[in-house]
């Protein structure tokens, strides 16, 4: 029986999440690799990488909804805004500049910047049962536009464009992960909090997308009339959908901001709504997994750029010259998504399956 | 006999086309009902009215009593009705398991906090459940296909998993939209198989929408012909085959 690796004796066996050796090895790599990263890169990396992993929490939203509900949302960046001021005004001075409660406890600031963007999913979610495809994409589109008069105007809560507010405080429970101290430079700290939380709101996801709401979503997608004629409540699905994935938004944006160290509330804006659709089609729609790959790919491709100038003498890292990095690395970002699009529709996700089906049959060619 | 469905003087039209012009039929517990007639003739469209995916201007529906008129496709589906369609509509990307998982939706009962964490409830749900699924993939003899995803199957399993994600509906009623339609014989041998063996076996009744005269003159116990929109005829099969309306308005125009 060892020796039959397809061989599943119980359904629950089947049904597990990793059901495989091969699924079973490749997460076991992962999570080696993710432990020893901390000793062997230094803090500007880490970092980054801890910048990436609460990214991935804002794209697995996004990928619930548009990957896997197919609903597709530019409003991205009004959930995450939701969240992350929700979470800086709990957490802030109580005498300081901005409007601020001082409940510095991420236990309570995170959950609750969760909950304030999903009421607001809850909210909007009527439009995405009424609309469909390009409208409902204009439509959140409105919806970005709107949040960020908000965020401009409401400075007591967000310190103003231009001028923006301190983020929430990384307090676990009364233990700061934002300093230094004998456990680990700050980097590392909030490395391996956005670790942990990352596994855990992917795991949260992958659950539920492997459940009957996660087979409602996919269903909606593909074929909405037929989802409803065999018992699927259509405006019930669309506005869960909605919900977890402003709840997911919210999260992310709660937590990436004490990461960047400040907030500008002109940030939230449709740029921002279009990178995270495209971390989710280049990761590969349709996939948890996708969804944090394409994060990590998206967050980490400026410096990655940056690092490669060296061998292209000829654009200019200032910003007035012309060929420039910041051109350079938006022309790479279209490039990217139409490549993508039209090559491997599955995203990265899909050169993943393709590598796997190459050596799960090595040495034969078929 | 009680009526499981009463389809009472039902009208739909779009836009000037009459698809249903004044139907009426009833189905009778463990009948298999038959509706014949030309290409166009309003059949999906009764279809579309049972299921809730069209609203007829006027007409009466009951289904075990209940009305199902203005009820929203879901809501008909927990009351026991399933369909197949006339072109699949299976969820292509998903495997059969998935597919017929999914005709099970409406026989799970956790919320999406229970998903999330995959414990109790759901869990055990989703296993009982699975097991029912098995069942179905036994009966229609699709073990080898398990988890393929059904936009990779020939047309002919796909219509068959069509059936099985109606059947794990569980219903009262099954309405069977050409399930022959495009099938070779030996797979249109095997479909009436599976249908009369879901009347023997399960007492389904059943509403056979179907081109293939042998196939209904076989297995129907009644059969309605309608032609544009209207009935023309109703009765068993020996009596529907020598009406001389019914041989002049589809016998003819198909032979
Ligand atoms: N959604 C629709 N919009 C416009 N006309 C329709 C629609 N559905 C059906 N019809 C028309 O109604 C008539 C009956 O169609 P249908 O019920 O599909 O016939 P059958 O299944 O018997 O071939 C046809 O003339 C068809 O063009
Ligand atoms: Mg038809």
């Amino acid at each position: 029986m060892k020796n039959r690796p397809l061989l599943y004796t119980s359904y629950a066996g089947e049904m597990g999440l990793l059901n495989t050796r091969a699924k079973q090895l490749s997460v076991g790599l992962m999570i080696l690799v993710a432990l020893v990263l901390p000793f062997v890169l230094d803090d500007q990396w880490l970092s980054l990488l801890a910048i990436c992993a609460a990214t991935a929490i804002g794209a697995i939203g996004l990928g619930l909804v548009t990957g896997y509900a197919g609903q597709v949302s530019l409003g991205h960046a009004f959930f995450i805004g939701i969240g992350t001021f929700t979470a800086a005004v709990l957490s802030g001075d109580p005498n300081g500049r901005t409007l601020g409660f001082g409940i510095t406890n991420m236990l309570i600031w995170l959950p609750a910047a969760g909950l304030v963007a999903l009421v607001a999913g809850i909210i909007v979610a009527p439009l995405a049962t009424r609309l469909r495809g390009l409208y409902l994409a204009i439509v959140t589109l409105g919806l970005v536009v709107i949040g960020e008069h908000i965020f401009a105007e409401w400075s007591d809560v967000t310190g103003g464009l231009g001028v923006g507010r301190p983020p929430a405080t990384l307090d676990v429970a009364g233990y700061h992960v934002g300093v230094t101290d004998s456990v680990g430079t700050k980097d590392q700290k909030a490395y391996w909090l956005m670790l942990i939380l990352l596994v855990v709101f992917a795991l949260a996801a992958r659950n539920l997308a492997r459940s009957k709401v996660g087979r409602a979503f996919t269903a909606i997608r593909d074929r909405d009339i037929a989802a409803g004629v065999i018992g699927v409540n259509l405006p019930r699905y669309k506005t869960i959908a909605f919900a977890i994935s402003s709840f997911y938004a919210g999260c992310a944006g709660a937590l990436l901001y004490p990461l960047i160290g400040f907030i500008e509330p002109g940030s939230f804006n449709l740029g921002m709504s279009v990178l995270y659709v495209a971390m989710v089609l280049i990761g590969g729609a349709g996939t948890i997994s996708g969804a944090i790959a394409g994060a990590f790919f998206i967050t980490l491709l400026p410096t990655l750029t940056r690092q490669l100038m060296p061998l292209l003498p000829f654009i200019s890292e200032s910003s007035d010259r012309i060929p420039n990095l910041l051109q350079l690395q938006t022309i790479l970002y279209g490039v990217l998504i139409i490549g993508f699009l039209i090559f491997e529709p599955r995203g990265l996700f899909g050169i993943w399956i393709r590598i796997r089906s190459y050596w799960k049959s090595w040495p034969f060619s078929y | 006999m009680s009526n499981v469905l009463e389809f009472h003087d039902v009208r739909l039209a779009f836009a000037g086309v009459k698809a249903i012009d004044g139907v009426s039929f009833e189905v009778g517990e463990k009948e298999l009902f038959a509706i014949i007639g030309p290409n166009g003739a309003g059949k999906t469209s009764i279809f579309n009215v049972l299921s809730g995916v069209y609203r007829p201007q006027t007409g009466r529906v009951t289904f075990n009593g209940v009305d199902l008129i203005g009820k929203r496709p879901h809501r008909i589906a927990e009351l026991g009705l399933a369909r197949t369609f006339q072109n699949v509509e299976l969820f292509s990307n998903l495997t059969v398991l998935e597919n017929l998982m999914l005709g099970r939706h409406h026989h799970l009962h956790y919320g999406s906090l229970a998903a999330i964490a995959w414990w109790g409830r759901a869990k055990r749900q989703e296993i009982e459940n699975r097991q029912r699924v098995e069942e179905i993939v036994d009966f229609l003899e699709l073990e080898q296909w398990r988890k393929v995803p059904v936009g990779l199957l020939p047309y002919g399993v796909q219509k068959r998993v069509e059936l099985g994600r109606a059947l794990a509906m569980e219903p009262k009623l099954l309405l069977l939209d050409e399930p022959v339609a495009g099938m070779n014989l030996e797979e249109t041998e095997d479909m009436a198989r599976y249908i009369l063996d879901i009347r023997d076996e399960l007492h389904l009744p059943m509403i056979l929408v179907e081109h293939d005269m042998g196939l209904v003159m076989d297995l129907a116990d009644r059969v309605m012909v309608v032609d544009f929109g209207q009935p023309v005829a109703t009765g068993i099969p020996a009596d529907i085959q020598h009406h001389p309306e019914v041989i002049r308005a589809y016998l003819g125009v198909s032979n």
